[in-house]
This record gives structure tokens, sequence and C-alpha cells, in this order.
């Protein structure tokens, strides 16, 4: 057990520092998410009061999609050099390797979201109804849930022809209840009409559900041949 | 020999059921004639749950046993299971239309329905996207994720939108089917099972070959390098 929390903690250090030296995948997400906050503001063009309405949908759809971005990149890097062919054959249990990408993944996820809600206030004027502390938890249920079936997916992808195009098709359908249950607890913050409990327990109990299938079948995956 | 039996018996039970759906099964009392296409809708989507049930079985047995075999069933089972559920989902508006004067609407059993069938054709676009020997291990990850996602998927929508037709067939006190509307699609359902069963029948086959044509390809290649190797 502690072999498996050290080999996670070093996948993590080395794709945090990773990014840390290029900042390749939060730049692209970064910028990628605010095209679409500016696209989604000239095609909607909102008062206040219906942007507490459509806004909890449209922050996860501009989230979802910066996160294919870097989800699609998070196992190319591990290709150049054939570092998961070593990973392959090396004594390290896989499943190291799988919580140190989707922890890591879900650090930079959170950092891009927690850069972008002020501008999404900004542009839409969102003045939240409901408490808005709640947020917190939905979005850390919401984008774990995002990266952790995402990054055993991009996994699955990178075996493919077109890898880049295949992730978000299998990826998307599988997400829809996460999404559906992300964008009705934002909603509901934001308007203040409902609380969001049945939500929240339901992005934990996928969130659950998912982490254990994707422990239980990562080595399958990644020694698949 | 087999396959030409269950072909037989296939198209009798068709011919059967389709008798029983439009001429033995009573005129609906509201909903009129448009009510008998209620002995396709349910038996198909009847017909692809159970296919896509014997996917996800095909598939967890494919991962513990590593057979081809196993394989090849999970493909034919989502193929045919995909068949069945679109026809669900053409047969669903063109009764809604007539009867409810709407298209599609997004409540509970329809949006599942269409749930299902994205995960399942995305099952199928990644097994056609996948090159290589990993093809049937990912392919069955897949389809545990997608199966295990049902239920979730369910309770969600059901929470989303909860105001549509009550389960006409066990939905509690005045629901239930004229015993003659049940022969008839429990005769509809045995027909549809046989048909399903005969086109797995076929695809499973179709894959066999296509498993030993592989092989024999990849057998062929490594006798060519082995051989320019030795020359």
């Amino acid at each position: 057990m502690s072999s498996l929390a050290a080999v996670t903690a070093s996948n993590l250090r080395k794709d945090l520092r990773l990014e840390w030296r290029s900042k390749d995948a939060v730049n692209a997400m970064l910028f990628f998410a605010l095209l679409v906050v500016v696209i989604f503001s000239f095609a909607f063009d909102p008062t206040a009061e219906e942007s507490r309405q459509i806004v909890g949908g449209l922050v996860w759809v501009a989230f979802l999609f910066a996160a294919i971005v870097a989800l699609n990149q998070a196992w190319m890097r591990e290709l150049r050099n054939q570092v998961l062919d070593a990973y392959r054959v090396s004594p390290a249990p896989a499943n190291a390797l799988f919580m140190g990408k989707a922890l890591g993944n879900f650090l930079f996820i959170s950092v891009v979201e927690a850069l972008l809600m002020p501008l999404f206030v900004v542009f839409y004027n969102l003045r939240p109804v409901g408490p808005a502390w709640q947020l917190v938890p939905v979005f850390l249920l919401g984008t774990w849930a995002l990266v952790v079936v995402g990054t055993f997916f991009a996994a699955i992808s990178l075996r493919t022809r077109s890898r880049e195009v295949m992730l978000p098709l299998i990826l998307f359908p599988i997400s829809i209840p996460a999404l559906l249950a992300m964008v009705e607890a934002t909603t509901m913050i934001l308007t203040g009409t409902e609380t969001p409990r049945f939500w929240m327990t339901l992005l934990l109990v996928y969130d659950v559900i998912f982490t254990t299938v994707c422990l239980l079948l990562f080595e399958t995956v990644l020694h698949a041949e | 020999m087999k396959f030409k039996i269950l072909a037989v018996i296939t198209f009798l039970l068709l011919s059967y059921a389709l008798y029983q759906g439009m001429w033995a099964a009573p005129r609906e009392a509201t909903m009129g004639d448009i009510q008998r296409i209620f002995y396709y809708h349910v038996p198909s989507a009847w017909t692809s749950f159970l296919c896509f049930f014997a996917n996800f079985i095909a598939s967890v047995v494919y991962l513990a046993r590593r057979n081809l075999k196993a394989d090849a069933f999970a493909v034919s089972t989502a193929e045919v299971g995909v068949v069945f559920c679109t026809v669900v989902l053409v047969t669903g508006p063109l009764w809604a239309r007539p009867v409810w004067g709407i298209w599609w609407t997004w409540d509970a059993r329809l949006t599942t329905t269409l749930v299902l069938w994205l995960i399942y054709v995305s099952y199928l676009m990644l097994r056609r996207y996948s090159t290589g020997q990993a093809t049937p291990t990912l392919a069955a990850a897949l389809a545990i994720f997608g199966f295990l996602d049902v239920p979730i998927v369910y309770m969600s929508i059901r929470w989303w939108r909860t105001q549509h037709p009550q389960p006409v067939i066990a939905g509690g006190q005045g629901s239930g089917l004229d015993p003659h509307m049940w022969t008839a699609v429990l005769w509809n359902w045995a027909a549809f099972m046989a048909f399903a069963a005969l086109l797995i029948w076929v695809r499973y086959r179709l894959e066999i070959v296509r498993q030993q044509l592989d092989e024999a390809h990849a057998l062929k290649a490594v006798g060519q390098a082995e051989g320019s190797f030795t020359r």
C-alpha cells in the first residue's frame, strides 16, 4: 500500500513538474474556456436574471470542452520516448500511474475553473441567490467525475486511430448523468430555488462507482495488447 | 441446419405475431388503431435491453477468460441491440405524434433510452476506430462502464423529469392491459427475440470468420518476416 501511495505521489510530482515548466495544459485550457465564455455571451446575450438560469449549463460545457483538451494531452506525454511501454514492463502498480495522472488532471482543471469563475461572474453579471459556498463541493465532485472517467477513457482512446476525436465520443455519453447533476446543482445554487442535495448525492455515487471501476480495470487496459 | 430451423421458426413467429398484433388484439378505446404500434415498440425495447445485458455478460466473460468467442458475442449483441433500440426510438415518436401531439419529450424513459442508444453507439464507434489486438479488451472495459451507467442515467433523468405517462403494464391501480393485448405483446416479443437471436447468430458467425481471417493474415505476415530473415 505504501508503495502504491509512494509511486502515485512520484507520478503526480512528475506531472506537476512537467506542467509547471511547460504550462501546456493549463494555458490551452484557459484560453479555450475563455473563448467559449466570450462566444456564449455573444450567442445568448442574457440579462442578469436569464444568466442565472443558463450559466450552470454554460460553465460546465466550457469546462467539459476545456477538460477534453487537457485529457487528450495527458497520455500523449507518456508516448514520447516510450515511457508508457517502460511503465508496462516495470513492477510499479498500474493504479499508481492512473491515480497520479487523474489527480494531476484534477488539479489542472480545478486551477482553470478557479481562474475562470470570476470571468463568468464579470461577463454574465452573476449574483448567486442561493448559498454560494455550496458551489465548492459541487465543483470538486463534478470535476472529479469528469476527470476520473476522462483519464481512463483517454487511456483507451490512445489506442485508437484518430485519438483526439475518439475521447469525446466515448466520454460524453457516459458522462451525461454527471453533467446533468453538475448543471442542475449549479443552477439551483445560483437561482436559490431548491437545495441541490439530490444532485450532490448523485455526483458522489457516480464518483464512488466509477473511481472503483477505473481502479479495477486500469491494469487490464494498460496491458491490453 | 439448426440455423435453418431457427430461421423457419422466426418466420412463423413473426407472421403469427403480425396477425396477433394487427387483427386478433382488440382496438384500443381512446387511441384507436394507432395503439397497435405498441406491439412493435415495447417488444423491441425489451429485446434491445436484453441484448445490452447479454453484451455486458459477454464483456465480463471476455475480460475474465480472454475468450475471443465471448468478444464476438459481445459485438453481435451490441449491434443487434442498437438496431432494436433504433426501432424503439423511431416507433416512439411515430406513436407520440398523434397521441400526445408531440414527436418527442424529454421525459425519463425516452431520455434514458436515447442515452442508452448513445452509449452503445459510442461502444460501436470505439470498436470501429480501435486497431489491433487491444480492441476486445478496450471495448469490454467501455461496455462495463456503459452498463453501470444505465441505472445512474435512469435515476438522474427520473429526478430531472417526472411528468410522463405512468407505466402502463404494472403501474398500480387502473393500469393493466386487456388479456388479448397481453397475448399480442408476448407473441410479438417471442417473435422479436427469435429474430434478434437469428441476427446475432449471423453476426456472430461473421465475426468469428473475421477473427480467423485476421489471425491468418497475422500468421502470414510473421511467416514472411521469418522467411526474409532466414534468407
